[in-house]
């Protein structure tokens, strides 16, 4: 009985850690969406850049006397000007192109679709661009920390013990750190404000002076940069090969729908349920089926809560 | 939209499968063979996601969860039950078609993009659960004693033949339904749903419909698809890059026409293949590179589709309503002889809450036959919320509705349309897309059984308004009164007993609203009982025969236009003081 217990404690441990960086990756892709109404396909790619970008910087630019066993994290986050950079390059020269006031569409389905193929279009040449520069093998970072776990005594009784790997849960505590960034760089500075102006009314912004073509660059560039720092906290115990993003691709997206589309702190709790959801089948299910077993449980909120858990799917960042 | 005779579509298909088949005989490496073999496939993969996706407008990511399905029945029933494809791939068909009800039931709930990122979900799914089960890579027995009767040939130009037959059937059956009302009723449903509901298309049934369809397309294609290649896997028929294949061929070929897939296909995958062929070996990556970037390339240059940009390019598009006939243009008979008494509509106790605040409270009314109701309040008053209860868009929070005695208070707005009560909105919900005679005849389906009579009957609503010489004209392009009055016809032609108008006069001129106030009163004389919003109450006193007034969602008064006027209560509460000065003086 003790030992059931100590079993799901411990998965709902390694859950809660799971879920904060599965939430991050959500945060990435709603907020995109949120700003821009646009589905980036390519995101899960960002993401897999992230996780080589992490793995380069931590393994030569950081010396590891220095920063030691922190410096996979650091790079983690040092990817995020790369990437912001990367992004607002991608969307100022292909995606704006199909997007916001450039494009007259009838309809919002029909803009949509134009979105969606390019930046399928665009997943498809980073894959294979990652191919073909940096080969299909697995790449790993060796970190210490990886292997190691803080133990956390359960008072039930002498012997029973939380183990919190070290690794995910410096990541657990970045991803909610830099999800709380994002939402306060949104609600309080007046960029952020900008931004959100942008995506309320953008031919209304427009009139007030805002410059909303940059409004999108800057939120895909900070969408990109935070698939890139996910990516890179996911480096520290998933290896890399290029086409990794489709194993997220479910993920994420399951996440964000959970979560209500372009709300930032809703598509968090999405992430959050899908990594609980992922962990704490697996007492019950065979290992293989996790992801199939979060599906069944997005189905079912569908079914009861089409409108996602948190909030309506109108609510934007 | 643009459209060829019968014969002639015909003709075309019929000549594109042959000369597919005759270019089969020049080729002789059994590599491009094969692929002669799969690109029809593929295309019939496309033609199912268009058939959904292209003409509802309502984005699948995961037509794979057919294609999937299909493969993996021809393949495990073979494999156990040693069935024959022959009959394997259209039971796949139909198991395709049941799953394609299940996914539509479910995910029907959803919206625009929520939509389109859960149908992503199904196949990976459905990838993890055939792995699990021991199905990761599934081989086809080989039967050497029967080789035709299990579809195994030698020569690959049978095969061929196969997928250029399963070709021909989707083609025809996405010529039927450019074609019919299936068609335009999703093409309603892609530019405006609401709308499509509210004119009396059963969106809920028309988009299951289609599902279905493109579900059994899709199995079918996946299951002749694991024929040719004797194996499956569940990344090869279930995987991302499936789904994605169906849904770029269409795009990229043309969406919401029934050859773009195919134009698709035959631009893209001997070019996806034969890179493969080349590169694939030397430098693996190169050739999904050079894949992408040509994928956004097309869509940068030609976003709708290289169809509608060589149609745009090289042939005007026409109207799909042919002409109107002579005969068409006369008045339509009345439904039935204006008797005003008999009560036609009733409200009672209607009560509308969205979380504290009660914007429709406790509203009972009645509405005669024969009669002009103005409903006239200031802004808030819950006009529109009151309309909506009426006409199936909003379920009220407590009391009924009652049409010609039968309750009607939890009917969806097509059913109430079906039964004869249509509406238009405050602000103009038109099909931009659609000419205006199209957006007037998918109004009319719900009255007419065949598509002609239909077509008729949206020629003489049109005639009825006065806008026969515009029925061509693209409605993006016409001015307001123009959409009020094609607003107006399209609910006509769905032949109502009750129409609601909420604000027609909105955004009309002093002469326009005058047009329009003795338009509205000539209804009547065809036996047709209006309902009509305005808070302009001046235009409307000569009108009505009666005003309903509503003030913070409660019934005000009611009673005879020089009544009401003169009421105290609804001069304070609505008038104004300098309405009541103006006519002391007067």
């Amino acid at each position: 009985m003790n030992a059931l217990i100590e079993q799901c404690v411990q998965t709902l441990g390694s859950g809660l850690a799971v879920g904060c960086i599965y939430g991050l990756m959500c945060v990435g892709l709603a907020f995109i969406f949120g700003i821009m109404r646009v589905i980036n396909f390519a995101q899960a790619d960002f993401m897999m850049i992230g996780m080589y970008l992490a793995i380069a910087i931590g393994g030569s630019l950081l010396p590891a006397t220095l920063v030691g066993s922190l410096s996979p994290f650091i790079a983690a986050l040092l990817t995020a000007p790369i990437m912001y950079a990367g992004g607002y390059l991608i969307n100022r020269y292909l995606v704006s192109r199909t997007t916001g006031l450039n494009v007259i569409a009838s309809s919002e389905g029909e803009a949509h679709q134009a979105q969606l193929i390019l930046t399928l279009g665009l997943a498809l040449v980073i894959e294979n661009g990652a191919l073909m520069l940096l080969g299909s093998a697995p790449v790993t970072t060796l970190n210490p920390w990886s292997s190691q776990a803080w133990e956390i005594p359960l008072l039930y009784d002498d012997y029973s013990a939380l183990f919190l790997n070290k690794a995910r849960t410096i990541d657990a505590i970045i991803a909610v750190v830099v999800t709380l960034a994002l939402y306060g760089f949104v609600s309080r500075t007046r960029l952020g404000k900008t931004l959100r102006a942008a995506a309320i009314n953008p031919e209304a912004a427009l009139y007030m002076g805002i410059d909303v073509a940059r409004a999108h660059h800057i939120a895909f560039g900070l969408g990109a940069a935070i698939a890139a720092v996910s990516g890179g906290l996911v480096a520290v115990y998933y290896p890399a090969q290029p086409f990794v993003g489709i194993e997220f691709l479910i993920i994420i997206y399951a996440g964000v729908v959970l979560g209500g589309l372009g709300n930032i702190m809703g598509a968090f709790w999405g992430g959050m349920i899908i990594g609980l959801v992922q962990q704490l089948s697996t007492l019950v299910i065979p290992f293989q089926l996790q992801n199939a077993a979060i599906f069944v449980v997005f189905v079912a909120i569908l079914l009861f809560k089409p409108e996602g858990l948190f909030g309506g799917s109108g609510e934007r960042a | 939209m643009r459209r060829t005779s019968l014969a002639k579509s015909l003709t075309a298909i019929a000549m594109v499968c042959a000369s597919w088949f005759a270019v089969g005989f020049l080729i002789e490496n059994s590599y491009y063979r094969l692929m002669l073999a799969t690109i029809p496939i593929w295309a019939v993969l496309g033609i199912s996601w268009n058939l959904f996706s292209g003409y509802s407008g309502l984005i699948s990511f995961g037509h794979a969860t057919f294609f999937g399905t299909g493969a993996y029945f021809v393949t495990l029933a073979m494999r156990f039950f040693d069935l024959t494809p022959w009959f394997g791939i259209p039971l796949g068909a139909l198991v395709g078609a049941l799953v394609a009800l299940v996914v539509g039931l479910v995910t029907f709930r959803l919206r625009g993009v929520h939509f389109a990122l859960a149908m992503l979900a199904y196949p990976l799914a459905l990838a993890y659960v055939f792995e699990w089960l021991g199905f990761a890579e599934v081989t086809f027995p080989i039967k050497r004693d029967f080789p035709v009767w299990y579809m195994q040939f030698p020569d690959y130009r049978a095969y061929m033949a196969l997928a250029l037959g399963l070709l021909a059937i989707s083609l025809l059956v996405s010529l039927w339904i450019e074609r019919s009302r299936f068609g335009m009723s999703l093409l309603a449903i892609k530019q405006n749903e609401l709308a499509a509901e509210a004119a009396g298309i059963d969106t809920f049934a028309w988009k299951m419909r289609a599902l279905t369809l493109s579900g059994a397309l899709a199995a079918a294609a996946g299951g002749l698809y694991a024929t040719v290649l004797l194996v499956v896997t569940p990344q090869s028929v279930y995987g991302l890059v499936t789904s994605a294949q169906a849904m770029i061929l269409t795009l990229l070929g043309g969406a919401g026409t029934y050859w773009g897939p195919l134009i698709g296909a035959v631009l893209l995958l001997p070019l996806n293949e034969g890179l493969r062929a080349k590169l694939g070996g030397a430098l693996p990556g190169l050739e999904g590179v050079i894949y992408g970037v040509v994928i956004m390339l097309v869509i940068l240059l030609a976003p709708d589709g290289v169809y509608w940009r060589l149609i745009d390019r090289f042939v005007r598009r026409q109207p799909v309503v042919s002409a109107p006939a002579a005969q068409a243009l006369r008045p339509a008979p009345p439904r039935a002889p204006a008797t005003l008494g008999e009560t036609l509509l009733s409200a009672e106790n209607l009560s509308k809450k969205y979380g504290g605040l009660r914007a429709v409270a406790g509203v009972s009314f009645e509405i005669r036959r024969g009669e002009v109701v103005g409903l006239i309040g200031p802004n808030g008053a819950g006009k529109t919320t009151l309309f909506n209860l009426l006409n199936g868009l909003t379920r009220p929070t407590e009391g009924r509705v009652l049409f010609e005695g039968r309750d009607v208070t939890r009917l969806k707005p097509n059913r109430l349309c079906r039964a004869g009560v249509a509406r238009t909105f405050q602000t103009v919900r038109a099909f931009p897309r659609m000419s205006l005679i199209e957006n007037v005849v998918v109004g009319a389906y719900v009255a007419h059984a065949s598509d002609a009579e239909a077509g008729v009957a949206a020629q003489r609503a049109l005639a009825r308004v006065g806008l026969s010489h515009r029925a061509e004209s693209p409605a993006g392009g016409l001015t307001m009164k123009e959409l009020r009055l094609m607003e107006l016809a399209r609910a006509l032609a769905s032949r109502p007993k009750l129409i609601l108008m909420d604000e027609p006069l909105a955004g009309l001129g002093g002469a326009e609203t005058d047009e329009l106030v003795s338009l509205v009163r000539g209804l009547r004389d065809d036996g047709i009982t209006v309902l009509i919003i305005e808070h302009t109450m001046h235009a409307m006193v000569a009108a009505v025969d009666r005003f309903i007034v509503l003030d913070h969602g409660e019934l005000l008064t009611q009673g005879k236009p020089a009544e009401v006027t003169q009421n105290p209560k609804v001069i304070e509460a609505y008038l104004g003081r300098k309405w009541m000065l103006a006519h002391a003086a007067g």
